[in-house]
């Protein structure tokens, strides 16, 4: 998977070592963003025919299509379901997250 | 320099051309629409180098000066009354996102009762806004505030938006003699803003209002706070420093008027003051130890500087163009905090006045002064007056 990468995040220690304004440079992510994900989309690569209309309507861009199959990154993935919606092979499945954390 | 006879609202345009915005957003509105239309006027002869943006509505005036700001261009732009609130949305996102723009507020009523004559409920409505507001007396103010403003405002120390409030019709559209400063003299004492750590370039492209949740948002604002409240010496550098330049100087955060031995002191923001000033000499001339504030600042607010001046004061009058429905002029509750924070104990009357453009009268500042010399005086009276007006209270 070629997703951005978590940057390394030191607190600040002060208040003036907060950053002036509610802006930080481009591409800086700290955490992970998907905590409140109740079914994860699985894709059943057998069905996929890559036909990219996942990747196309994801409203967070975290269909991965670095590869030569797509990969879904969980760490940002809200698990809103349009991805499975819109699959005409029915290839995506969602599926409970307690399945998996079990 | 040049001596013009020109309008408030004139005199915005002339300060505004001075110090060289890059981009002009701004949307009409009475009673500040000759400032919009005068800048057209420089941007179309050439005058005024810089882009003049005819926005769709006041919301996205601001939201186009955010933009111009976040890549290190200056930004001004203007309104007035309900377009200041069709605008609100943004103000907060401006002084959170520390953009030093400056905005021209033509002060007027509120609807409703529909009303485009001056008061101060506008401004006051978005007090809480973060932004740096001064009340300017007269028309040179208004010129020498636009120089100033953006001087503080991109002092890397302050970086906050900026509103400069004119008393509608009441300075906006009466004409005086104001100086023109030459455009060298502003070009030196303004130097072109440069990229702060919150604007973004091509190279150094930038994610623009963040979220910070619960686990960091207290923080950013506590840093807001205390940056504008150290504000507050820097207004008082760059006035000193505008005042070697260009020869004039407003005092930084207030003005104080015959106060030394003052037993009485009125607080007056904007164009009252000059009323006042007259009467304060007629007053003095008879004896009366009176004295008064011309309150500038209203954010940051000027707690210490009012208290040294307030310290032996045995009365003291707030006059207020607006009301906060269900308590009482705004400005009398922000001076009270002061005066109650300071430990100090005089009588405090307020005095609303001028709403929806009502005269405040030479005989109405009498008024005042004789309640505040009566009230000294030891005479039981009234919390809050209400000025000149036409029926039975």
């Amino acid at each position: 998977m070629n997703k951005p990468k978590m940057k390394s995040f030191t607190e600040p220690k002060t208040v003036t070592d907060y950053p002036l304004g509610a802006t930080c440079p481009s591409d800086h992510i700290t955490s992970i963003n998907a905590g409140w994900r109740t079914y994860r989309p699985v894709i059943d690569q057998e069905k996929c025919v890559l036909c990219m209309r996942c990747f196309l309507v994801c409203p967070d861009g975290v269909i991965d299509k670095s590869s030569d199959r797509l990969e879904i990154d969980y760490d940002f993935c809200k698990g809103c379901g349009v991805c499975a919606y819109e699959c005409k092979p029915k290839a995506i499945k969602m599926v409970k997250e307690a399945e998996f954390n079990g | 320099m040049a001596r013009k006879f020109i309008s408030g609202n004139d005199a915005v345009a002339e300060g505004v051309r001075l110090a060289r915005p890059h981009v002009i957003s701004a949307y009409p509105i009475t009673p500040q629409t000759i400032v919009v239309e005068r800048l057209s006027d420089f941007c179309e002869d050439g005058s005024l180098k810089a882009i003049y943006m005819h926005v769709e509505s006041e919301h996205s005036a601001l939201a186009a000066a955010m933009g111009v700001s976040s890549v290190g261009a200056r930004a001004f732009t203007a309104t007035s009354s309900q377009g200041l609130l069709y605008m609100a949305e943004n103000l907060p996102y401006a002084s959170g996102a520390r953009m030093p723009i400056v905005m021209m507020n033509a002060n007027r009523a509120l609807a409703t009762p529909w009303n485009i004559y001056g008061d101060q409920m506008d401004s006051m409505f978005l007090l809480n806004a973060g932004w740096i507001q001064v009340y300017v007396e007269d028309a040179q103010e208004a010129l020498d505030m636009m120089i100033q403003s953006y001087k503080i405002a991109e002092d890397p120390r302050v970086m906050t938006p900026f509103m400069v409030n004119l008393d509608g019709f009441v300075l906006t559209h009466t004409y005086e003699v104001v100086d023109v400063p030459e455009q060298e003299l502003v070009d030196a004492y303004l130097p072109p803003l440069k990229l702060a750590e919150n604007m973004m370039s091509l190279e150094a492209p930038k994610s623009l209002c963040i979220t910070a949740g619960n686990n960091f948002n207290m923080e950013f604002k506590i840093k807001q706070n205390e940056e504008m409240n150290a504000s507050t010496a820097i207004i008082a550098e760059v006035d000193a420093s505008f005042a070697e330049v260009f020869g004039r100087k407003y005092h930084g955060l207030l003005e104080a008027i015959a106060c030394d031995d003052a037993e009485v002191i009125l607080i007056t923001t904007g164009s009252v003051t000059g009323t006042s000033r007259m009467i304060i000499e007629e007053y003095r001339n008879k004896g009366h130890k009176v004295g008064l504030i011309k309150l500038r600042y209203l954010r940051p607010f000027p707690t210490e500087a009012l208290a040294k001046v307030l310290k032996d004061a045995k009365a003291v009058g707030v006059v207020d163009k607006n009301i906060s429905f269900g308590y009482e002029g705004t400005i009398f509750t922000n001076v009270n905090s002061a005066i109650l924070q300071s430990g100090l104990t005089p009588k405090v009357h307020n005095f609303i006045c001028g709403l929806g453009g009502r005269d405040v009268t030479k005989e109405n500042i009498r008024e005042m002064f004789d309640a505040l010399l009566s009230s000294a005086a030891g005479d039981s009276c009234e919390k809050i007056h209400y000025m000149n007006v036409r029926c039975a209270l």
